[in-house]
C-alpha cells in the first residue's frame, strides 16, 4: 500500500480532535487561572501598598509559587490534560515546565541536572518573550520618533 | 531462511517465564494477577528510575531461572534490550548477572526479536540455555523521549502509555511437553510516513500487517492454524487499523486478533489507547499467552511484537517514524507435526 493512501485509511479510522471540546476546556481553564490570579492581584493592592501596575509582580509570583505546590503534588499535569493551552499559556503552565524539569533531572545531580535542564523547556518561552519583547519596543520607540504617538 | 522466514528444525522450547511490573501496573493491569513479582515501588525502593528498570529484568530473569531451578551459571547466553539511552538497565541486568551477554535492540519488538535470536543459537546447537527478554519503565522512558514527568501536556486519544514492566524466558532444547518454537519471521522495516511520536499505533500497524502476511504466505500458514494472533503495543487506534488491512489485503476474519497492548490496562480511558513500550508485549506474552499454552488452552499462537524506531532526535528533525515487527510462532502440538 502506498503512503498516500494508508494517510487517508489512518485518518479516517483515528480518533477525530474534538476541537471545540478542546477550546472550550482551554477558555474555562485559562480563564478559572486568570480570575484567581485577579483576585491575588486586589489582594495586595486592598492590603498592601501596591498600585495597579505594581501589583502584577508579587501577583507572578505567588501564581508561579501556587503552581510549582501543584506540579510538586503531582496535580498539575492533570489540570493541563482537562485544560489544554488554558492550563499551558499562563504563567502557571511556565512554572510548571521550570519545576517539571528541574524535579526530573535532580537524579543527575544539582549542577548538571537540575541546573543545566530546568530550563530546557521554559527556555524558549524566555528567548523569545525577551526578543519579541525588543522588537514590541523598538517598534513603539520609533513610532513615539516620528510623532504617530506618544509614550 | 527466505524473506525473513525461518524454521526451527530442533523446536527449541520455552522452559520457563518470568515478569515483573510496577505498582501502577498491580493496580490498574488487567494481566497483573498473573505476573509473577510486583512492586509496591516504582523505583523498587532504589533512588532512581533508571535502577529501578534495572531491578525490574534482573528480578525477571531471576525468576525465569528460579522456576526451572537453573542459577546464572548455567546460562550461556543472556539476549536482553530495553528502550533507555545505549540499554543501560540491560547492561547493568548482564553485570550483575555474569552471563555472556548481547544487547539487542528492536525497540518494543525486542521481546520477540530475543526470542528468534535464542532459539536460532539453541536450534544451531550453540547454546544449551539461553535466556531471552525485554522491558520497559515508565518514568525513565517518558524522560527520554517525551516531556518531564510532572510536565502539563495534553494528550490525544491515540497517544499511549509505556508500562513499567519486564519479562523473560528461558529457552532451551526440545521438551515436547512444552510450549515450543516452530518457526518465525524477521520482519522488514515499514515507513508509512507517519510523524506523530503520540500515535506510535497508526505509524506500526502497517508493520505488523506486513511481517502477518510474510508469515503467513511464507510459511504456508492461515490465521486459522492459529489460537490467536496477538500484536505486541498497537494500542486501540493501531490495533483498529491492522483489522482494516487485514480485511482489506483479503483474510477472512480478525476474530482470533489480540494486542497486548490495548488489553494491557483493561480499556481505561486514562490510558488512551492502552498500553506500550518493550515490557508490554514481554509482559503479556511470557505471562498470559505463555500459561494459556501450558494450560492447553492455546495450542498453537502467533506473537507479533511491533516496535517504532525513531529516537527523539529524528522526530525534532522532522524524519519519519520507521517500524519494525518479528513474528514467532509456538506451539504445543510437539515434534512430529512438523
Amino acid at each position: 500500500m502506498e503512503q498516500e493512501k494508508y494517510a487517508h485509511l489512518e485518518k479516517e479510522l483515528s480518533p477525530k480532535t474534538p476541537i471545540l471540546k478542546n477550546v472550550i476546556r482551554a477558555f474555562l481553564t485559562g480563564g478559572l487561572i486568570c480570575l484567581i490570579g485577579q483576585f491575588i492581584a486586589l489582594f495586595y493592592i486592598t492590603y498592601f501598598n501596591f498600585t495597579e501596575r505594581t501589583a502584577s509582580n508579587p501577583t507572578v509570583a505567588t501564581m508561579i509559587f501556587i503552581s510549582m505546590l501543584l506540579t510538586g503534588f503531582g496535580l498539575y499535569k492533570k489540570i493541563s490534560q482537562f485544560g489544554g493551552a488554558g492550563a499551558a499559556v499562563p504563567i502557571t503552565g511556565f512554572g510548571n515546565a521550570v519545576v517539571s524539569a528541574a524535579i526530573e533531572h535532580k537524579s543527575e545531580g544539582y549542577v548538571l541536572g537540575v541546573g543545566g535542564n530546568m530550563f530546557k523547556l521554559a527556555g524558549s518561552v524566555i528567548l523569545f518573550g525577551v526578543f519579541s519583547a525588543f522588537v514590541v519596543a523598538l517598534i513603539k520607540t520609533l513610532l513615539v520618533k516620528f510623532g504617530v504617538v506618544s509614550w | 531462511m527466505k524473506n525473513g522466514n525461518i524454521i526451527f528444525k530442533t523446536m527449541p522450547s520455552i522452559h520457563s517465564t518470568g515478569v515483573t511490573a510496577g505498582p501502577l501496573e498491580k493496580k490498574k493491569s488487567v494481566f497483573a494477577q498473573q505476573f509473577d513479582k510486583l512492586y509496591e515501588d516504582e523505583r523498587c525502593d532504589l533512588p532512581t528510575n533508571e535502577d529501578g528498570h534495572r531491578q525490574l529484568m534482573y528480578d525477571a530473569v531471576m525468576i525465569a531461572l528460579s522456576k526451572a531451578k537453573k542459577s546464572p551459571e548455567k546460562i550461556d547466553i543472556l539476549l536482553t534490550g530495553d528502550l533507555v539511552n545505549q540499554m543501560t538497565p540491560s547492561n547493568f541486568t548482564a553485570q550483575a548477572l555474569g552471563i555472556p551477554y548481547i544487547g539487542l535492540f528492536s525497540a518494543c519488538a525486542t521481546s520477540v526479536s530475543s526470542m528468534i535470536t535464542a532459539a536460532l543459537f539453541t536450534d544451531a546447537q550453540y547454546a544449551n540455555w539461553i535466556v531471552a527478554g525485554s522491558s520497559s519503565h515508565h518514568n525513565a522512558i517518558e524522560r527520554q523521549f517525551r516531556y518531564p514527568l510532572e510536565y502539563g501536556s495534553q494528550k490525544g486519544a491515540t497517544a499511549q502509555w509505556t508500562v513499567t514492566a519486564a519479562g523473560a524466558v528461558l529457552i532451551g532444547q526440545n521438551k515436547p511437553e512444552l510450549p515450543s518454537i516452530q518457526c518465525a519471521t524477521i520482519g522488514k522495516v515499514v515507513d508509512m510516513g507517519m510523524t506523530d511520536p503520540l500515535n506510535m499505533g497508526s505509524a506500526m500497524a502497517p508493520a505488523a500487517m506486513s511481517t502477518l502476511t510474510n508469515h503467513l504466505t511464507g510459511h504456508g500458514k492461515t490465521i486459522d492454524d492459529y489460537d490467536t494472533i496477538i500484536t505486541g503495543d498497537l494500542g486501540s487506534n493501531g490495533f483498529k487499523i491492522l483489522k482494516a488491512l487485514a480485511n482489506e489485503s483479503g483474510l477472512p476474519h480478525t476474530k482470533n486478533f489480540r494486542d497486548a497492548g490495548e488489553e494491557f490496562y483493561g480499556k481505561d480511558p486514562t490510558f488512551k489507547a492502552g498500553a506500550s513500550g518493550s515490557g508490554c508485549s514481554a509482559a503479556v506474552f511470557f505471562s498470559d499467552v505463555y500459561q494459556k499454552l501450558c494450560k492447553g488452552e492455546y495450542r498453537r499462537v502467533l506473537l507479533i511484537a511491533t516496535g517504532a524506531l525513531l529516537s527523539p532526535l529524528s522526530y525534532q528533525q522532522g524524519d519519519t517514524i520507521p517500524c519494525i515487527a518479528h513474528a514467532i510462532e509456538i506451539t504445543r502440538d510437539g515434534v512430529d507435526t512438523i
